[in-house]
């Protein structure tokens, strides 16, 4: 790791090409860049997650971090390039002073050349991550509610703040539930007169899931607060009888389908860095998310 | 351009069924539908290094049916118990995914053995009745998956077997029978004729999956991706540009313990008449209408049909053993003195040709395949070759040390793409010029996380697509092109020896120095 006090974005971007020359290996095949805005609570665990997803998609990630403050206006940086982790590039910029405010103009010189660029929020995010100054530059803006107080408002705002591009990773923690559900219905099963959720309270995830099966199902979902590790439950009640999913342990999940027997499958809640993969195997606007969250709250 | 929609039209079917399936949700992975696969040769290699694995990987990535059953047949006494161990260890062993007990035991609860030879009559009762029994407890619904990892002169027994019993009879509109079966698809073209009309004869062609597990390599696939995403090459990808192709692999090993397996069989039967010549249509062929697997097989099929053989193939085919010597500072044996090997066997363990496609884009481009065992390193790759530059406005001691361009596929190890260019040497005072390589190396992501090619074509038999599978035309073709070099080496003596840990015999030098090519070190 290489530390630069009292620096400039300029002279960061410099000091990782210097890096990867001194490394014999200039030419990299970085597929986008990764700004991750955020406070010093969230981002040691926020730039693990993205160096451990770099693996699948190398990339050079830029940690924001503003440090407002009475003092002099300075940027401080530590950088790693290469090495054990994964092919990514990585620093870590703590912006002082005034220059809190000025995160894009750090930013801009730290871009790569004509690649996509991915905003990620792992905490507070702004009302419209699309306006944003540097959520302006992405196109794909990665925000998560689950860490919000209250997640179903903070869900809230990413309805009305929300732009074609911007995701959240309450919806990518419910892909292998969705999965799991909808290849319950690859086979034909009846229909479905009622639906309901077990969930945590205030949990987002639930919130995306239920109105993902409402839509899809046409029918009426609840979402029934039962404590617990996130979602823990989905039951539905169909003409053949009912189905069951039960994931007690936050790992493996119990099903229940009408005329087999009861059997096991693995749904284990996902780390930050496969989450983060998932969202970045496709950088286009999610049609699907968008549709789901606008029918959220109601 | 995506792949994956190409497959995603093979699915559709599913599409309007399901409520919850958004053609425009990019997320949902498919997942197998409920199913059994009936694994014969359980105790062999392929089973336990790559087959029961790539189950479990599957599995963990929650891609499998949640009631899905495996069937394991072999001649053990064994119950269920000793099976799910023994099974338990080699997939420990040789998982890509992390190894994580609840998984297997969910797996393992619908894992199943039956005992018996695979000539015996009386098993497969047996095995009826247990995959009737996984029906109803497990929910199989009636949809089995047969698959062959067995020695290829057992096959016409199973299949006889399976049909007589009934077991590869689905009874039912709503359920499926497929069999999968694996490498080498015949010796020549009349047995491989024979095995297709066997196995026609007792599954339709819609239900035969043919295994050539190169096809299921990102890297491989990727071969489409870069031809035909891209504005860059395919002005290129012609004889106006192209001086050659070399399609190489080399492997550092021996035969290991395969002896019994490869003895007969050789470099061009092995490796050649399948992935090489599947590697080479993909390179060669022209771009289809659609990535569905009627429309890449037509253009496969064009292709391997226009390829010619030389006509003299003393000229422009090579072939050889290992002999014993030193590879990578380790002392071995020569193929001739390998356990099992008969000192006087005149099986080829190299074998190079000289191939050529009679169409506008390739005439007069030869594509030269190798393939060997105990080679310098192990590699696979796709070379393409480019011509002299037409003029250069240099002095000839500038550029001496430039040679052809090149694009390169690395197919394995070190997955990625390398292109070979001239650029000016730094700190020169007149403009020197030498070859440099520019490497795109997709991270490890074509390695590390994503699925090991078994897994893709497993995942695939199960839900039945076919798009990765060779159909028995282009086996067919293989074989035409191939027969007539292997029939001449018949009848010529013992194959050349060469050094273990070099790059073949001399004759291979020989037949590409003819053509005024020289052989990329790859
Ligand atoms: N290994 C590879 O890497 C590889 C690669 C590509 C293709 N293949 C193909 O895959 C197939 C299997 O290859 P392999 O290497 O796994 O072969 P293998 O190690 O020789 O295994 C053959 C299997 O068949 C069983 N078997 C043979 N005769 C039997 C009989 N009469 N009754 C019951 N079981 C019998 C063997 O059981 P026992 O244990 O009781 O002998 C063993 O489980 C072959 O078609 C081969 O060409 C293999």
């Amino acid at each position: 790791m290489i530390r630069l006090d009292d620096t400039s974005g300029s002279a960061v971007a410099a000091a990782i090409a210097s890096e990867r020359h001194r490394q014999g290996s200039p030419t990299t095949g970085m597929v986008l860049t990764m700004l991750i805005l955020t406070d010093e609570e969230h981002q040691a665990d926020a730039t693990a997650a993205a160096v451990t997803a770099a693996r699948q998609h190398p990339m050079r990630i830029v940690t924001l971090i503003p440090r407002p403050g009475k003092g002099e206006p300075r940027l401080d940086a530590e950088i790693a390039v290469g090495g054990d982790d994964g092919p990514g590039e990585v620093a870590v910029l703590r912006l002082r002073g005034a220059l809190s405010e000025h995160a894009n103009s750090v930013a801009i010189p730290l871009l790569l050349s004509d690649t996509p660029v991915v905003a990620y929020w792992p905490a507070e995010a702004p009302e419209c991550p699309a306006e944003d100054l540097i959520g302006r530059h992405a196109q794909r803006r990665i925000t998560d509610c689950s860490t919000a107080l209250d997640p179903l408002a903070e869900l809230a705002r990413r309805r009305h703040g929300y732009r074609p591009g911007d995701t959240d990773l309450s919806w990518t923690r419910i892909t292998p539930w969705r999965s799991l559900i909808a290849s319950l219905f690859d086979q034909t099963i009846a229909e479905v007169e009622s639906v309901s959720i077990s969930a945590e309270s205030l949990n987002a995830s639930a919130e995306l899931l239920r109105t993902w099966l409402a839509n899809g199902l046409s029918t009426k979902v609840e979402v029934i607060e039962t404590p617990g590790l996130g979602i823990s439950a989905v039951q539905m009640l169909s003409t053949q009888g009912d189905i069951s999913i039960r994931r007690p342990d936050g790992s493996t999940a119990q099903l229940h389908v009408p005329g087999s027997a009861e059997s096991q499958v693995a749904l284990p809640r996902r780390d930050l860095a496969e989450l983060l993969a998932e969202e970045l195997r496709r950088l286009d606007p999610d049609e699907v998310y968008a549709a789901t969250l606008m029918g959220t709250g109601s | 351009m995506n792949l994956a929609d190409g497959h995603y039209n093979e699915t559709d079917h599913l599409a309007p069924l399901n409520p919850l399936r958004d053609p425009r949700d990019q997320r949902l992975p498919r997942i197998a539908g409920p199913s059994a696969l009936i694994l014969f040769g359980v105790t062999g290699d392929l089973s336990r290094k790559k087959v029961m694995p790539a189950i479990y990987d599957l599995a963990n990535r929650g891609l499998l049916p949640p009631g899905f059953a495996l069937v394991g047949f072999a001649r053990r006494d064994w119950a269920d118990q000793d099976f799910a161990e023994i099974v338990h260890d080699s997939v420990r062993e040789h998982c890509r995914t992390p190894f994580r007990e609840d998984t297997w035991r969910q797996l393992a609860s619908g894992i199943r053995f039956v005992a018996g030879d695979l000539a015996d009559a009386a098993a497969y009762e047996s095995l009826k009745r247990t995959v009737a029994e996984l029906d109803e407890t497990r929910g199989t619904q009636g949809n089995h998956a047969f698959y062959l990892s067995i020695p290829p002169g057992m096959f016409p027994t199973v299949l006889e077997h399976l049909k007589s019993s009934g077991l590869a009879e689905s009874g039912s509109p709503n359920s499926w029978r497929r069999v999968v079966i694996e490498k080498p698809f015949g010796r020549d073209l009349a047995s491989a004729q024979k095995l297709n009309r066997l196995v026609d004869a007792v599954f339709p062609p819609g239900s035969v999956f043919r295994i050539d597990h190169y096809l299921g390599k990102e890297t491989v696939q990727n071969i489409l991706a870069v031809r035909f995403a891209n504005m860059m090459f395919e002005p290129l990808w012609n004889a106006n540009y192209v001086r050659n192709v070399q399609i190489t692999m080399a492997e550092d090993i021996g035969i290991g313990g395969r002896a019994g397996y490869y003895d007969g069989i050789g470099a061009m039967r092995d490796v050649i008449q399948n992935h090489l010549l599947q590697l080479l249509a993909l390179t060669a062929m022209e771009e289809p209408i659609s990535f569905s697997a009627d429309d890449v097989r037509a253009e496969k099929v064009k292709v391997l049909s226009a390829v010619t053989r030389p006509t003299s193939v003393e000229k422009h085919a090579s072939r050889g053993q290992y002999a014993a010597g030193w590879q990578g500072g380790i002392p071995v044996k020569g193929f001739l003195e390998e356990d099992g090997i008969s000192p006087h066997s005149r099986t080829e363990t190299f074998a190079a040709i000289r191939l050529d496609v009679a169409t506008r884009r390739w005439a007069g481009v030869p594509f030269y395949l190798r393939a060997g065992k105990r080679l310098g390193r192990r590699v696979t790759e796709v070379a393409i070759v480019f011509k002299n530059a037409p003029h250069l406005p240099f002095d000839s001691s500038s550029v001496q040390e430039l040679s052809n361009n090149a694009f390169v596929f690395r197919i394995q190890p070190d997955e990625g793409i390398t292109v070979r260019f001239g650029s000016k040497v730094p700190n020169t005072s007149s403009l020197q010029v030498r070859d440099v390589n520019m490497d795109f190396q997709y991270g490890d992501s074509f390695v590390d996380t994503s699925p090991e090619a078994y897994e893709r074509l497993i995942l695939d038999v199960l839900l039945g697509d076919p798009p990765l599978f060779p159909r028995h035309e282009e086996v067919e073709l293989g074989w035409k092109i191939l027969d007539p070099i292997l029939d001449r080496w018949e009848e010529e003596g013992s194959p050349e020896q060469y050094a273990s840990g070099g790059w073949g015999p001399p004759s291979a030098y020989e037949m590409i120095e003819r053509d005024g090519n020289t052989w990329r070190r790859p």
